[in-house]
Protein backbone atom coordinates (compact mmCIF):
# COMPACT_ATOMS: atom_id res chain seq x y z
CA UNK A 1 0.00 0.00 0.00
CA UNK A 2 1.32 3.70 -1.01
CA UNK A 3 1.92 5.63 1.87
CA UNK A 4 -0.11 8.31 3.27
CA UNK A 5 2.58 11.29 1.43
CA UNK A 6 2.19 8.85 -2.11
CA UNK A 7 -1.30 8.31 -1.79
CA UNK A 8 -2.92 11.87 -1.11
CA UNK A 9 -1.94 13.93 -4.30
CA UNK A 10 -3.38 11.65 -6.79
CA UNK A 11 -6.82 11.56 -4.54
CA UNK A 12 -9.23 14.32 -6.29
CA UNK A 13 -10.00 15.86 -3.10
CA UNK A 14 -6.28 16.90 -2.87
CA UNK A 15 -5.52 17.60 -6.76
CA UNK A 16 -4.46 21.06 -7.16
CA UNK A 17 -3.51 21.88 -3.74
CA UNK A 18 0.08 22.33 -4.21
CA UNK A 19 3.11 21.42 -2.60
CA UNK A 20 3.20 23.20 0.24
CA UNK A 21 -0.54 22.99 1.24
CA UNK A 22 -0.32 19.11 0.74
CA UNK A 23 2.41 19.01 3.33
CA UNK A 24 0.49 20.84 5.79
CA UNK A 25 -2.25 18.53 5.33
CA UNK A 26 -0.22 15.65 5.01
CA UNK A 27 1.06 16.56 8.50
CA UNK A 28 -2.59 16.10 10.42
CA UNK A 29 -3.50 13.01 8.43
CA UNK A 30 -2.69 9.43 9.63
CA UNK A 31 -3.65 5.95 8.77
CA UNK A 32 -6.18 4.32 10.55
CA UNK A 33 -8.43 1.03 10.37
CA UNK A 34 -11.30 -0.46 11.67
CA UNK A 35 -13.13 -3.81 12.33
CA UNK A 36 -16.59 -4.68 10.15
CA UNK A 37 -19.08 -3.24 12.93
CA UNK A 38 -17.06 -0.71 14.34
CA UNK A 39 -17.58 2.80 14.59
CA UNK A 40 -15.77 5.34 13.54
CA UNK A 41 -17.56 8.18 15.19
CA UNK A 42 -21.15 8.16 17.11
CA UNK A 43 -23.83 11.11 16.75
CA UNK A 44 -23.18 14.14 18.95
CA UNK A 45 -18.99 13.32 19.60
CA UNK A 46 -17.29 16.00 18.80
CA UNK A 47 -16.29 16.04 14.96
CA UNK A 48 -12.63 16.59 15.15
CA UNK A 49 -11.89 14.35 12.07
CA UNK A 50 -12.43 13.82 8.83
CA UNK A 51 -11.84 10.49 6.75
CA UNK A 52 -10.40 9.47 2.97
CA UNK A 53 -11.55 6.05 2.89
CA UNK A 54 -8.98 3.66 0.99
CA UNK A 55 -10.64 0.31 1.21
CA UNK A 56 -13.59 -1.42 2.62
CA UNK A 57 -17.38 0.09 3.04
CA UNK A 58 -18.34 2.76 5.75
CA UNK A 59 -22.50 3.35 6.07
CA UNK A 60 -22.82 6.62 7.50
CA UNK A 61 -26.06 6.11 9.82
CA UNK A 62 -29.27 7.02 11.83
CA UNK A 63 -31.01 5.36 14.83
CA UNK A 64 -34.80 6.78 15.12
CA UNK A 65 -37.26 4.75 17.58
CA UNK A 66 -39.86 4.26 15.22
CA UNK A 67 -37.83 3.16 12.17
CA UNK A 68 -35.04 1.37 13.95
CA UNK A 69 -31.33 2.02 11.81
CA UNK A 70 -31.41 3.53 9.03
CA UNK A 71 -28.22 3.89 6.44
CA UNK A 72 -28.59 6.61 4.42
CA UNK A 73 -25.60 6.62 2.77
CA UNK A 74 -22.77 4.43 2.11
CA UNK A 75 -18.62 5.51 1.29
CA UNK A 76 -16.62 3.01 -0.63
CA UNK A 77 -12.55 3.57 -1.63
CA UNK A 78 -11.97 7.19 -2.38
CA UNK A 79 -15.20 8.99 -0.53
CA UNK A 80 -14.57 11.76 1.74
CA UNK A 81 -16.74 10.89 5.09
CA UNK A 82 -17.31 13.94 7.39
CA UNK A 83 -17.43 17.68 7.05
CA UNK A 84 -18.80 18.45 10.75
CA UNK A 85 -15.37 19.01 11.51
CA UNK A 86 -15.61 22.53 9.22
CA UNK A 87 -18.93 23.76 10.71
CA UNK A 88 -19.63 24.68 13.98
CA UNK A 89 -21.12 23.10 16.46
CA UNK A 90 -18.28 20.81 15.60
CA UNK A 91 -20.86 17.54 16.36
CA UNK A 92 -21.29 14.74 14.26
CA UNK A 93 -24.88 14.67 12.79
CA UNK A 94 -24.84 11.01 12.29
CA UNK A 95 -23.10 7.64 13.24
CA UNK A 96 -20.11 6.48 10.96
CA UNK A 97 -19.85 2.38 11.17
CA UNK A 98 -17.29 0.04 8.93
CA UNK A 99 -19.58 -2.31 7.08
CA UNK A 100 -16.37 -4.65 6.62
CA UNK A 101 -12.74 -4.54 7.39
CA UNK A 102 -11.88 -0.76 6.29
CA UNK A 103 -8.93 1.00 6.02
CA UNK A 104 -8.87 4.92 5.89
CA UNK A 105 -6.54 8.06 6.13
CA UNK A 106 -7.88 10.48 9.42
CA UNK A 107 -7.33 14.07 9.30
CA UNK A 108 -6.97 15.91 12.54
CA UNK A 109 -9.64 18.46 11.99
CA UNK A 110 -8.46 20.92 14.65
CA UNK A 111 -5.33 20.82 13.62
CA UNK A 112 -6.55 21.13 9.85
CA UNK A 113 -8.90 24.10 11.06
CA UNK A 114 -5.69 26.00 13.17
CA UNK A 115 -3.74 26.03 9.53
CA UNK A 116 -6.09 27.22 7.85
CA UNK A 117 -6.60 30.25 10.01
CA UNK A 118 -3.14 30.43 9.62
CA UNK A 119 -2.90 30.51 5.95
CA UNK A 120 -6.40 31.78 4.54
CA UNK A 121 -5.36 30.82 1.30
CA UNK A 122 -5.31 27.01 2.10
CA UNK A 123 -8.48 27.19 3.77
CA UNK A 124 -10.26 28.57 1.20
CA UNK A 125 -8.63 25.70 -1.25
CA UNK A 126 -9.95 23.25 1.21
CA UNK A 127 -13.34 24.83 2.30
CA UNK A 128 -14.21 24.54 -1.60
CA UNK A 129 -13.50 20.84 -1.46
CA UNK A 130 -15.57 20.22 1.45
CA UNK A 131 -18.34 22.24 0.21
CA UNK A 132 -18.16 20.26 -2.97
CA UNK A 133 -18.80 16.61 -0.61
CA UNK A 134 -20.95 18.59 1.21
CA UNK A 135 -23.15 19.51 -2.41
CA UNK A 136 -23.25 15.81 -3.69
CA UNK A 137 -24.91 15.08 -0.19
CA UNK A 138 -27.27 17.67 -0.32
CA UNK A 139 -28.04 16.71 -4.21
CA UNK A 140 -28.71 13.39 -3.04
CA UNK A 141 -30.64 13.88 -0.47
CA UNK A 142 -32.92 15.90 -2.65
CA UNK A 143 -33.50 13.40 -4.86
CA UNK A 144 -33.76 10.93 -2.77
CA UNK A 145 -36.99 13.07 -1.20
CA UNK A 146 -38.84 12.20 -4.33
CA UNK A 147 -38.98 8.71 -3.72
CA UNK A 148 -38.08 8.26 -7.40
CA UNK A 149 -38.92 4.08 -7.12
CA UNK A 150 -41.19 4.28 -4.47
CA UNK A 151 -45.31 4.83 -3.98
CA UNK A 152 -45.26 8.82 -4.01
CA UNK A 153 -42.89 8.76 -6.91
CA UNK A 154 -42.20 10.74 -9.81
CA UNK A 155 -41.66 7.51 -11.56
CA UNK A 156 -44.18 4.93 -12.72
CA UNK A 157 -46.29 5.46 -9.71
CA UNK A 158 -48.58 7.26 -7.93
CA UNK A 159 -50.21 7.76 -4.52
CA UNK A 160 -53.18 4.69 -3.91
CA UNK B 1 -55.95 -2.62 -33.52
CA UNK B 2 -57.71 -5.75 -31.48
CA UNK B 3 -55.82 -6.97 -29.00
CA UNK B 4 -54.81 -10.57 -29.60
CA UNK B 5 -55.80 -13.17 -26.67
CA UNK B 6 -52.85 -13.87 -24.61
CA UNK B 7 -53.24 -16.77 -22.11
CA UNK B 8 -51.54 -16.49 -18.61
CA UNK B 9 -49.31 -19.67 -18.26
CA UNK B 10 -46.96 -18.29 -15.28
CA UNK B 11 -47.20 -15.60 -12.59
CA UNK B 12 -43.68 -14.74 -10.61
CA UNK B 13 -44.76 -12.30 -7.57
CA UNK B 14 -41.38 -10.34 -7.76
CA UNK B 15 -41.55 -7.90 -4.88
CA UNK B 16 -44.52 -6.27 -2.69
CA UNK B 17 -45.57 -4.50 -5.94
CA UNK B 18 -44.10 -6.20 -8.63
CA UNK B 19 -45.01 -9.05 -10.60
CA UNK B 20 -43.91 -10.71 -14.08
CA UNK B 21 -46.56 -13.14 -16.02
CA UNK B 22 -45.97 -14.98 -19.02
CA UNK B 23 -48.49 -15.43 -21.75
CA UNK B 24 -48.46 -17.52 -24.97
CA UNK B 25 -50.78 -16.61 -27.93
CA UNK B 26 -54.65 -18.98 -27.76
CA UNK B 27 -53.80 -19.68 -30.88
CA UNK B 28 -51.45 -18.25 -33.83
CA UNK B 29 -47.54 -17.72 -33.80
CA UNK B 30 -45.83 -16.17 -30.72
CA UNK B 31 -45.18 -12.04 -30.64
CA UNK B 32 -41.53 -11.78 -32.56
CA UNK B 33 -40.33 -8.44 -30.63
CA UNK B 34 -36.49 -6.46 -30.21
CA UNK B 35 -35.06 -5.96 -26.52
CA UNK B 36 -36.79 -2.61 -25.70
CA UNK B 37 -40.52 -2.66 -27.74
CA UNK B 38 -43.95 -2.61 -25.77
CA UNK B 39 -46.77 -4.05 -26.14
CA UNK B 40 -50.44 -2.70 -25.38
CA UNK B 41 -51.36 -4.93 -22.52
CA UNK B 42 -55.30 -5.07 -21.22
CA UNK B 43 -57.19 -6.52 -18.56
CA UNK B 44 -60.44 -7.13 -20.14
CA UNK B 45 -63.03 -4.46 -18.75
CA UNK B 46 -60.61 -2.37 -17.13
CA UNK B 47 -58.11 -1.06 -19.53
CA UNK B 48 -54.95 -1.66 -21.65
CA UNK B 49 -51.06 -0.21 -20.89
CA UNK B 50 -47.73 0.21 -22.24
CA UNK B 51 -45.74 -2.20 -21.24
CA UNK B 52 -42.18 -3.49 -21.98
CA UNK B 53 -41.12 -7.04 -22.81
CA UNK B 54 -38.79 -8.08 -19.94
CA UNK B 55 -37.73 -11.62 -21.67
CA UNK B 56 -35.36 -12.80 -23.92
CA UNK B 57 -36.00 -11.72 -27.55
CA UNK B 58 -33.32 -14.49 -29.33
CA UNK B 59 -35.27 -17.62 -27.21
CA UNK B 60 -38.63 -19.17 -28.43
CA UNK B 61 -41.12 -18.66 -25.02
CA UNK B 62 -43.96 -16.96 -23.59
CA UNK B 63 -43.84 -13.04 -23.67
CA UNK B 64 -43.03 -12.06 -20.64
CA UNK B 65 -43.94 -9.03 -18.95
CA UNK B 66 -43.17 -7.36 -15.53
CA UNK B 67 -45.49 -4.76 -14.09
CA UNK B 68 -45.54 -2.64 -11.14
CA UNK B 69 -49.01 -2.47 -9.71
CA UNK B 70 -49.15 1.23 -8.98
CA UNK B 71 -53.40 1.94 -10.55
CA UNK B 72 -56.40 0.88 -12.10
CA UNK B 73 -55.41 -1.52 -14.72
CA UNK B 74 -51.63 -2.64 -13.76
CA UNK B 75 -53.75 -3.93 -10.64
CA UNK B 76 -56.44 -5.57 -12.59
CA UNK B 77 -53.28 -6.86 -14.21
CA UNK B 78 -51.56 -8.03 -10.72
CA UNK B 79 -55.13 -9.62 -9.84
CA UNK B 80 -55.06 -12.24 -12.96
CA UNK B 81 -54.42 -15.92 -12.52
CA UNK B 82 -52.22 -18.82 -14.38
CA UNK B 83 -54.96 -20.06 -17.32
CA UNK B 84 -56.89 -16.18 -17.28
CA UNK B 85 -56.99 -14.30 -20.74
CA UNK B 86 -55.28 -10.81 -21.46
CA UNK B 87 -55.27 -8.79 -24.34
CA UNK B 88 -51.99 -7.97 -25.84
CA UNK B 89 -51.48 -5.86 -29.26
CA UNK B 90 -47.80 -4.78 -30.53
CA UNK B 91 -45.34 -4.99 -30.24
CA UNK B 92 -44.67 -1.22 -30.49
CA UNK B 93 -41.90 1.37 -30.04
CA UNK B 94 -38.31 1.41 -31.40
CA UNK B 95 -35.80 -1.10 -29.15
CA UNK B 96 -32.20 -0.95 -27.44
CA UNK B 97 -29.81 -0.71 -30.88
CA UNK B 98 -27.70 -3.15 -28.81
CA UNK B 99 -26.42 -4.38 -32.21
CA UNK B 100 -24.39 -0.36 -32.32
CA UNK B 101 -22.43 -1.85 -29.00
CA UNK B 102 -20.57 -4.50 -31.21
CA UNK B 103 -16.85 -3.60 -30.30
CA UNK B 104 -17.20 -1.47 -27.40
CA UNK B 105 -18.13 -1.10 -23.61
CA UNK B 106 -22.30 -1.54 -22.98
CA UNK B 107 -23.40 0.18 -20.25
CA UNK B 108 -26.71 -0.83 -18.45
CA UNK B 109 -27.95 2.12 -15.90
CA UNK B 110 -31.50 1.06 -14.20
CA UNK B 111 -33.23 2.49 -11.60
CA UNK B 112 -36.23 0.67 -9.98
CA UNK B 113 -38.90 -0.86 -12.43
CA UNK B 114 -36.40 0.36 -15.37
CA UNK B 115 -34.72 -2.78 -15.11
CA UNK B 116 -37.32 -4.68 -16.56
CA UNK B 117 -37.20 -3.30 -19.86
CA UNK B 118 -33.62 -3.46 -20.07
CA UNK B 119 -33.51 -6.86 -19.23
CA UNK B 120 -34.06 -8.51 -22.89
CA UNK B 121 -31.34 -6.08 -24.33
CA UNK B 122 -29.01 -7.24 -21.31
CA UNK B 123 -29.67 -11.31 -22.26
CA UNK B 124 -29.09 -10.10 -26.06
CA UNK B 125 -25.98 -8.71 -25.68
CA UNK B 126 -25.09 -11.58 -22.98
CA UNK B 127 -26.08 -14.07 -26.12
CA UNK B 128 -23.50 -12.62 -28.36
CA UNK B 129 -21.08 -11.86 -25.49
CA UNK B 130 -17.81 -12.23 -27.76
CA UNK B 131 -19.20 -8.87 -29.91
CA UNK B 132 -18.93 -6.81 -26.99
CA UNK B 133 -15.94 -5.67 -24.86
CA UNK B 134 -16.65 -4.92 -21.25
CA UNK B 135 -20.12 -5.10 -20.08
CA UNK B 136 -21.31 -2.67 -16.97
CA UNK B 137 -24.87 -3.12 -15.01
CA UNK B 138 -25.67 -0.38 -12.59
CA UNK B 139 -28.91 -0.80 -10.92
CA UNK B 140 -30.43 1.47 -8.39
CA UNK B 141 -33.77 1.00 -6.72
CA UNK B 142 -35.98 1.44 -3.68
CA UNK B 143 -34.58 -0.89 -0.98
CA UNK B 144 -33.27 -4.51 -0.97
CA UNK B 145 -36.82 -5.39 -0.97
CA UNK B 146 -37.11 -4.08 -4.17
CA UNK B 147 -34.27 -5.68 -6.21
CA UNK B 148 -35.76 -7.31 -9.28
CA UNK B 149 -34.52 -10.19 -11.34
CA UNK B 150 -32.27 -11.40 -8.01
CA UNK B 151 -31.59 -14.48 -10.05
CA UNK B 152 -30.93 -12.89 -13.41
CA UNK B 153 -28.15 -10.65 -11.37
CA UNK B 154 -26.11 -13.20 -9.94
CA UNK B 155 -26.26 -15.04 -13.53
CA UNK B 156 -24.96 -11.85 -15.29
CA UNK B 157 -22.22 -11.86 -12.79
CA UNK B 158 -21.20 -15.26 -13.31
CA UNK B 159 -21.36 -14.19 -17.27
CA UNK B 160 -18.35 -11.45 -16.04
CA UNK B 161 -20.93 -8.64 -16.16
CA UNK B 162 -19.71 -5.99 -13.75
CA UNK B 163 -22.74 -5.47 -11.75
CA UNK B 164 -22.65 -2.61 -8.87
CA UNK B 165 -26.27 -2.01 -7.16
CA UNK B 166 -27.04 0.87 -4.57
CA UNK B 167 -30.46 1.33 -2.65
CA UNK B 168 -31.90 4.29 -1.75
CA UNK B 169 -32.37 3.60 1.75
CA UNK B 170 -30.86 0.35 3.49
CA UNK B 171 -31.43 -1.52 6.81
CA UNK B 172 -28.08 -2.17 9.19
CA UNK B 173 -28.22 -5.83 7.45
CA UNK B 174 -27.47 -4.76 4.39
CA UNK B 175 -23.73 -5.17 2.95
CA UNK B 176 -24.42 -3.41 -0.11
CA UNK B 177 -24.55 0.27 -1.46
CA UNK B 178 -26.25 3.23 -0.60
CA UNK B 179 -26.88 6.14 -2.73
CA UNK B 180 -27.82 7.37 -5.87
CA UNK B 181 -27.55 5.61 -9.14
CA UNK B 182 -25.54 7.88 -10.28
CA UNK B 183 -22.77 7.93 -8.02
CA UNK B 184 -21.61 4.10 -9.53
CA UNK B 185 -21.08 5.58 -12.91
CA UNK B 186 -17.58 7.15 -12.15
CA UNK B 187 -16.88 4.05 -10.15
CA UNK B 188 -17.95 1.41 -13.45
CA UNK B 189 -14.74 -0.36 -15.53
CA UNK B 190 -15.68 1.39 -18.93
CA UNK B 191 -14.06 3.19 -21.48
CA UNK B 192 -16.22 6.37 -21.51
CA UNK B 193 -15.15 6.91 -25.74
CA UNK B 194 -15.80 3.25 -26.37
CA UNK B 195 -18.98 3.24 -25.16
CA UNK B 196 -23.15 2.74 -25.40
CA UNK B 197 -24.95 3.47 -22.75
CA UNK B 198 -28.38 2.03 -22.18
CA UNK B 199 -30.55 4.43 -19.44
CA UNK B 200 -34.03 3.31 -18.02
CA UNK B 201 -36.05 4.54 -14.89
CA UNK B 202 -37.72 7.35 -13.61
CA UNK B 203 -37.11 10.22 -16.04
CA UNK B 204 -35.23 12.51 -13.45
CA UNK B 205 -33.17 9.36 -12.70
CA UNK B 206 -32.24 9.13 -16.48
CA UNK B 207 -31.50 12.89 -17.00
CA UNK B 208 -29.21 12.67 -13.47
CA UNK B 209 -27.59 9.53 -14.88
CA UNK B 210 -27.73 10.68 -18.72
CA UNK B 211 -25.54 13.72 -17.32
CA UNK B 212 -22.68 12.03 -15.17
CA UNK B 213 -22.15 9.73 -18.39
CA UNK B 214 -21.56 12.78 -20.41
CA UNK B 215 -19.84 14.03 -17.75
CA UNK B 216 -17.76 10.97 -17.18
CA UNK B 217 -16.83 11.36 -21.27
CA UNK B 218 -19.86 9.24 -22.82
CA UNK B 219 -20.64 11.49 -26.18
CA UNK B 220 -24.65 12.26 -25.92
CA UNK B 221 -25.18 10.20 -29.45
CA UNK B 222 -23.64 7.22 -27.58
CA UNK B 223 -26.56 7.22 -24.53
CA UNK B 224 -30.02 5.91 -25.18
CA UNK B 225 -33.37 6.37 -22.46
CA UNK B 226 -36.48 5.20 -23.07
CA UNK B 227 -39.00 7.87 -22.54
CA UNK B 228 -42.16 6.10 -21.45
CA UNK B 229 -44.91 9.06 -21.04
CA UNK B 230 -48.25 8.30 -21.09
CA UNK B 231 -49.68 6.83 -24.15
CA UNK B 232 -53.12 5.26 -25.28
CA UNK B 233 -53.05 4.34 -29.14
CA UNK B 234 -49.70 2.94 -29.41
CA UNK B 235 -49.14 3.49 -33.38
CA UNK B 236 -49.11 7.30 -33.59
CA UNK B 237 -52.39 7.94 -34.16
CA UNK B 238 -54.06 9.53 -31.21
CA UNK B 239 -51.81 12.13 -30.06
CA UNK B 240 -51.65 11.66 -26.27
CA UNK B 241 -47.74 10.72 -26.06
CA UNK B 242 -46.77 13.81 -28.53
CA UNK B 243 -43.78 15.27 -26.82
CA UNK B 244 -43.22 18.04 -29.59
CA UNK B 245 -42.48 16.77 -32.97
CA UNK B 246 -42.01 13.32 -31.13
CA UNK B 247 -44.89 10.52 -30.87
CA UNK B 248 -42.82 8.72 -28.45
CA UNK B 249 -45.09 5.81 -28.88
CA UNK B 250 -43.63 5.22 -32.51
CA UNK B 251 -40.58 7.64 -32.59
CA UNK B 252 -39.72 6.22 -29.00
CA UNK B 253 -40.20 5.03 -26.37
CA UNK B 254 -35.82 3.91 -26.75
CA UNK B 255 -34.38 7.23 -28.27
CA UNK B 256 -30.37 8.86 -28.76
CA UNK B 257 -30.15 11.19 -25.54
CA UNK B 258 -28.29 13.94 -27.92
CA UNK B 259 -32.09 13.91 -29.37
CA UNK B 260 -33.86 14.63 -26.51
CA UNK B 261 -31.75 16.06 -23.79
CA UNK B 262 -33.79 19.09 -24.24
CA UNK B 263 -37.20 17.58 -23.80
CA UNK B 264 -36.27 15.58 -20.54
CA UNK B 265 -37.52 16.97 -17.44
CA UNK B 266 -40.08 19.12 -20.17
CA UNK B 267 -43.25 18.48 -18.38
CA UNK B 268 -46.18 15.93 -19.22
CA UNK B 269 -48.62 17.55 -22.29
C1 LIG C 1 -43.36 2.56 -23.40
C2 LIG C 1 -43.73 2.27 -22.00
C3 LIG C 1 -43.23 1.13 -21.39
C4 LIG C 1 -43.59 0.83 -20.07
N1 LIG C 1 -43.08 -0.30 -19.51
C5 LIG C 1 -43.46 -0.65 -18.28
C6 LIG C 1 -43.00 -1.85 -17.68
O1 LIG C 1 -42.25 -2.63 -18.29
N2 LIG C 1 -43.43 -2.17 -16.43
C7 LIG C 1 -44.27 -1.33 -15.73
O2 LIG C 1 -44.64 -1.65 -14.61
N3 LIG C 1 -44.70 -0.17 -16.26
C8 LIG C 1 -44.34 0.19 -17.52
N4 LIG C 1 -44.80 1.35 -18.05
C9 LIG C 1 -45.70 2.21 -17.25
C10 LIG C 1 -47.11 1.69 -17.30
O3 LIG C 1 -47.63 1.85 -18.60
C11 LIG C 1 -47.98 2.49 -16.30
O4 LIG C 1 -47.58 2.18 -15.00
C12 LIG C 1 -49.44 2.17 -16.47
O5 LIG C 1 -49.91 2.76 -17.66
C13 LIG C 1 -50.26 2.67 -15.32
O6 LIG C 1 -51.63 2.40 -15.60
P1 LIG C 1 -52.68 2.10 -14.43
O7 LIG C 1 -54.02 2.09 -15.00
O8 LIG C 1 -52.27 0.90 -13.65
O9 LIG C 1 -52.49 3.29 -13.51
P2 LIG C 1 -53.17 4.72 -13.65
O10 LIG C 1 -54.30 4.73 -12.68
O11 LIG C 1 -53.41 5.07 -15.06
O12 LIG C 1 -51.97 5.60 -13.17
C14 LIG C 1 -51.41 5.46 -11.90
C15 LIG C 1 -50.33 6.46 -11.82
O13 LIG C 1 -49.23 6.09 -12.65
C16 LIG C 1 -48.89 7.18 -13.48
N5 LIG C 1 -48.49 6.69 -14.78
C17 LIG C 1 -49.25 6.08 -15.70
N6 LIG C 1 -48.54 5.78 -16.78
C18 LIG C 1 -47.30 6.21 -16.57
C19 LIG C 1 -46.12 6.20 -17.31
N7 LIG C 1 -46.06 5.72 -18.53
N8 LIG C 1 -45.02 6.76 -16.78
C20 LIG C 1 -45.06 7.28 -15.56
N9 LIG C 1 -46.16 7.34 -14.80
C21 LIG C 1 -47.26 6.80 -15.29
C22 LIG C 1 -50.13 8.00 -13.62
O14 LIG C 1 -49.82 9.35 -13.90
C23 LIG C 1 -50.75 7.86 -12.28
O15 LIG C 1 -50.24 8.79 -11.39
C24 LIG C 1 -44.45 1.69 -19.36
C25 LIG C 1 -44.94 2.83 -19.98
C26 LIG C 1 -44.59 3.13 -21.27
C27 LIG C 1 -45.14 4.34 -21.91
Amino acid sequence: MRTIEQYLPDHPFFAGLGADAMSLVGGCAANVSFAADEFLFREGEPADRFFVIRRGRVAIEVHAPAAGTVVLDTADAGDIVGWSWLVPPYRWLFDARAVEATGAVTFDGRCLRDKCEEDPRMGYELTRRVIQVMSDRLVASRVRLLDLYGAAGAGHAAPR
Amino acid sequence: MVPRPFRLVGRRQDTTDTFTVLLEPTEGDPLGFVPGQFTMLSAFGVGEVPVSVSGAAHVAGPLQHTVRDVGAVTHALSRASVGDVLGVRGPYGTGWDVAHGHGKDVVFVAGGIGLAPLRPAVLEVLSHRDRYRRVVVLYGTRSPDDLLFADSLADWQGQGVELLVTVDYGPPSWAGRVGLVTTLIPRAGFDPKYTLAFVCGPEVMMRRSAMALVERGVTPDSIRVSLERNMRCGVGLCGHCQFRELFICVDGPVLSYARVAGLLGYREV
